[in-house]
Formats: C-alpha cells, structure tokens, sequence
C-alpha cells in the first residue's frame, strides 16, 4: 500500500499498540533542554528509577536560560550536568558550547532521515528538514523517553503543501512558513504531518528547509517533514560518510522514506510563490499574517534577530545584507543571537558580527532567552518588538508587550527605519 | 485515580495558549506546587482577572476549541493539577496539551461545538459538573437546569487516567 513518509517511519518503529489507534513507538533519539527535563529528572530520581534507556540516544543542552541568570535557573543546569554525567551522556553541550536545542542537535548531525525524535519542546517539529518524525511532548512523555526508549502517538495524517514557483527578491521560507499558517490556521494540522514539497522547497537549503519545519506546531502540526534528497546528503555526508560507500548510495537509501506515489493525504494545499509579499504577523496569534505593505510604517522599540527559526547562518547572512554600511535607528533597540557557536564563529569569520555592531545591535551568546521572555531582551509592558521568532502570543516576550513576527530581512530594515519596514524597497549588499 | 468533577471555569475563548496558562517566565521553577499562584495569569480574555478567586476555587475548566496550543510546557496541565482541576472540557484541544492532561491521569474531554455552547448557557450561574468516569457521562448542574452528556475518550487515554498516568502504564508494560 502507498504510505507517506510518516507512515512508513511509524511502520519501522511501532513497539506495541496497547489499544486500536495507540502507537508506541521505539524513539531514535531523545533530546533534552534544561527548562523541561529538571522535572523529569528528579521524578525519575524520586521513583528510584534514575536510569536512561541508551545514553547514546540522548543528548542534551542548556540553551533557554545560559548563562544562568539567578539561582533557580543556575539550579536547572546543575540538575542537568550533574544527570548527564552520572549516566555517561557524552552529548551534553554546556556553557561555552551550548545553541539554541533546534539548530545544535542538527549542526551536530544528530537527526537522520527515518529517524524518530522527541524533545519536551514544542518547535521539535524543526528535526523534520531531515524526513523525520520529530515531534514536541510533554516533560512525562520525555521521562518515559528517558526511561524506555519509547513514546505514544495516534497514526498521524499528513496534509501535503506544495510550494510552487520562484521565490521573489526580499521573500524567503520564513515568509512562505508564515503564509502556510495563515492557510492552515492555528488549528488546521492538529494531530497531522505537514508535507514541505514543490520545487521551492526542492531548492531550499537544510536551514531554510528547518524554518518551514520549525512552525508546523504553530498550525497544531505534529511534525513538518522534508524529503530527504540531495541537499540532505550533503549538509549529513561529514556525518554519515563512513556508512555509505557514496553519496548516491546515501541518496538512495535516504529515499526510500519518500512519500509514495498515490499516497493518501487528508488535504493538499498549493502555494504560488511567484507574487508573494514578505508576510508579518498582527495581533497575538501566529495566524494573524499580513503582507508586509499593509503593516509598514507601524513603530517598533525592540528588533530580535535569532532563534530556532531564524538564528542560521543564512538568517544571518540576509540580515547583514541590509545592515551593512548603516546604522539602525536610534529609537531600536537591536538584538542578535547567533543560535550556535559555530553559526556565532562562522558569522565573525564573515564579518557579519561586525557589521551588526557597526549598525548598533547587540550580540548576544546562543540562547533561547529573548523568544520566550525569560532572559536577554525581554519586553517592557507596551513595548513592541520586531522579531524573527515563531511565537506572537499575548506576553511572549515580556509581560505586557507584543511581537510581530518576520523574516531576518524585514526585520533588519525594520531595526533600520524604526519601523516595520519592506526590504524589497532597500538595496542590499552582496554577502 | 484522580478526582473530577465541581465548579466550573468558563473560559469563552478558542486557541487558548499554554504561554496564557503558564506564562514562561515561572519554568524556572523545579517544583509543581509553586506554579499554584500563577494559573491563567496571561489570559487575554475581557473581564477575566486571575487573581479572582472564584478562579481558584474552580474544579472543572470549560471552554472553546484548540485549548492548550503552542509550548510544549506541561506546566500548563500541572498549574491546573496543583489548583485541583482535572478536567479540562473544550470542542478541540491541541495535541500536546491534550496528551500531557492524560500522561498525568487527568481529563482532556471534547464534546461538540453545539454541546460546549449548551453548557456555556450556564456561564455566570454558579456552575458545577460531575464527572462518571466508568459511564462516560458528565453532568452540568446550576440554577439554569440539570444536562447530562456523554463524552467520548480513546481507550489508550482510559487506561492513562486509570493507570495515574504514563510513566505509571509505561512501567508496567515495557
């Protein structure tokens, strides 16, 4: 039968079906953050059950709240060093070598095709560039992981979105991600895969290919999935070279988790690219997206450039592009956060950490912090921040305050006009 | 097995965000018990207040469709656990919410969106549901009248709450 591509990581996976429609499923990889693992840890502990089902299947990071900032979140890191070393998790990435969870663990060549991967983080869905089932749980959903190996899921349907056509100058995949969630709505995909194909995404890099995936959650997606092709075996081939015999031996063992022909999907939606406009979130849901034109001009304190969506290399590499030989206004106030520290070495080694300070941002190490209003840019209440992370909520990034979300390049013209601002209107340099 | 059922919250929004029901800042915390204070702190609702505490006394939460959408926190069901509500009833839930209230033996219920507006012509009445677990049927009292619903929950989501949860069924099994 033509099965999708989650549909056969499920058939490959599934333990056990306790009930008709329950799947546990064998988990590949468990990964860990310091905000929601601490709790699982002591119950583990409390339960004299302090034990992890393959060390080498975990890893874990701090990354929400780093360097610690009081004695509580100081407490969550000890909690998490302290586990990782008493049960031999070697990949546990600590002050001074610690990223955002969604751009480190990938960096790290941890996430291959067919595999399944959860983490108590929602934006997990971001593991499904590589033609995973990734999926955010619960911290109980995570201690089980730890525990077993395992984790529960209905049988996912996938809604399949083709992005077709050529993507216009200034548009880019955080545009295209925001405009599928202004299709699908904050609940469209609940309890489904969402389906990245079209020739668009065919020619998207592995981080552009991460920042569609990274907001499948905000459509109530279970996961974004990509086909593993081509791209996929070059961003992994350092990683997985010695498994291989070739590249093209690792592309077609990497298909064989491609949707079939004739698979079955619960919706298709098409996307034109071709006219898009550079889209901008408005009120306090992620669905609530607008073309760029009919928001410009509406006044920001704050820009926020980083993030598991938007804190690559090649985010940072457009903003830079417009920054470049100007100054951000003197009413911003501009923050970078390079999401890991080889994006933060690689961006220094390019001269882009250079031009945000030439423009006036301040650059922050890795971390989670501003996106969730826990640390490094919180918002005053009545502030407004332009920002290039996933979540607009009521309060997200500081009581009281509000957030627009964009794409690096409408947020860096924004942090230079003051304003929100259409980078189809400015010239940028080549980076 | 945990308790359900008594006076109800109704909270009259859709897509309902766990940042409303716990709001990030209070994660640092390592214990459940001090979230208590926190519940709904965010809740962009007119004419809510959560330091209102007809909140506090609240047993059973009932409101619109997508309840729990965005992070993953279960702090959201815990913030619920430690002010002793269990249930939560909606017309949808998201999938993480929904599978954290079960994981935790506790009650994610959807009814129709024609039944959620039946029992929201009880909002402002002095409210309160009485769950039958084994029957599938909850039941809305208030000085508006008596109904009796049945509801519908997946086996693998039963044997959660009757397991306490699934660290609790997942311990036994595998």
């Amino acid at each position: 039968m033509a099965m999708t591509l989650a549909e056969k990581i499920f058939k490959s996976h599934v333990r056990d079906e306790p009930f008709p429609g329950a799947l546990v499923l064998d988990i590949d990889v468990v990964l860990c953050h310091e905000i929601t693992t601490p709790i699982a840890i002591n119950d583990l502990v409390a339960r004299g059950k302090d034990r992890v089902f393959d060390a080498s299947k975990i890893k874990a990071v701090i990354d929400h709240v780093t360097p610690a900032k009081d004695s509580k979140t100081a407490q969550q890191g000890k909690i998490m060093r302290d586990w990782a070393r008493r049960h031999g998790i070697r990949d546990f990435f600590d002050v001074g070598r610690n990223g955002v969870c969604h751009a480190i663990f990938p960096e790290k060549g941890f996430i291959r095709p067919g595999y399944t991967v959860i983490m108590g983080d929602s934006h997990t869905c971001t593991h499904g560039a590589f033609g995973a089932f990734a999926a955010g749980v619960g911290t109980t959903d995570l201690e089980v992981g730890i525990l077993k190996g395992v984790c529960s899921f209905r049988a996912p349907e996938t809604i399949r979105v083709n992005v077709e056509g050529i993507l216009p100058e200034g548009v880019y995949a955080k545009d295209v991600i925001l405009c599928v969630i202004k299709h699908l709505t904050v609940k469209g995909a609940t309890d489904c895969v969402i389906e990245f194909r079209g020739n668009v995404v065919t020619k998207m890099s592995m981080e552009s290919r991460m920042t569609l995936c990274n907001m499948a959650i905000e459509a109530g997606g279970t996961s974004g999935v990509c086909m593993p092709d081509e791209v996929t075996v070059e961003y992994l081939w350092p990683f997985v070279s010695g498994e291989y015999a070739d590249k093209a031996a690792a592309l077609a063992d990497f298909k064989k988790w491609w949707s079939d022909e004739g698979c079955t999907y619960k919706k298709v939606l098409n996307i034109d690219v071709t006219n898009m406009e550079p889209q901008v979130t408005v009120g306090y849901k992620p669905d609530e997206v607008k073309n760029v034109s009919e928001v410009a001009g509406t006044p920001v304190d704050q820009v926020y450039i980083g993030s598991c969506t938007n804190g690559r290399i090649e985010d940072l590499r457009v903003a830079a592009a417009y920054l470049k030989g100007r100054k951000i206004s003197p009413l911003i106030r501009g923050i970078v956060s390079p999401a890991t520290p080889k994006i933060f070495r690689d961006a220094e080694d390019e001269g882009i950490i250079r031009i945000f300070m030439d423009a006036g941002f301040c650059v922050t190490n890795p971390t989670c912090g501003a996106c969730l209003g826990m640390s490094n840019g919180v918002l005053a209440p009545g502030e407004v921040c332009a920002s290039t992370t996933n979540r607009n909520f009521n309060g997200r990034m500081g009581k009281g305050g509000m957030v627009h979300l964009m794409s690096p390049a409408v947020a860096a013209v924004t942090a230079l006009e003051g304003k929100i601002a259409d980078p189809r209107t400015f010239a940028k340099e080549s980076m | 097995m945990k308790t359900f059922g008594g006076k109800v919250l109704f909270l009259d929004r859709s897509d309902i965000n766990t940042d409303e029901i716990i709001p990030a800042k209070y994660l640092t915390e390592i214990s459940k018990e001090a979230l208590r204070p926190h519940m709904l702190e965010d809740l962009k609702l007119d004419g809510f207040s959560s330091q209102d505490p007809a909140v506090f006394s609240s047993k059973v939460v009932v409101t619109r469709a997508n309840f729990g959408c965005g992070s993953s926190r279960e702090h959201a069901p815990w913030v619920f656990e430690v002010n002793d509500i269990n249930v939560v009833i909606a017309s949808s839930f998201a999938r993480i919410f929904r599978q954290n209230m079960f994981n935790c033996g506790m009650l994610a219920i959807e009814l129709p969106e024609a039944q959620i507006e039946e029992l929201f012509q009880h909002k402002g009445a002095d409210a309160c549901i009485a769950i039958d677990f084994e029957k599938d049927m909850l039941t809305i009292i208030s000085p508006n009248g008596t109904k009796a619903f049945l509801f519908r929950l997946a086996e693998f989501d039963k044997a959660l709450v009757k397991a306490g949860g699934w660290v609790e069924f997942a311990d036994l099994r595998y």
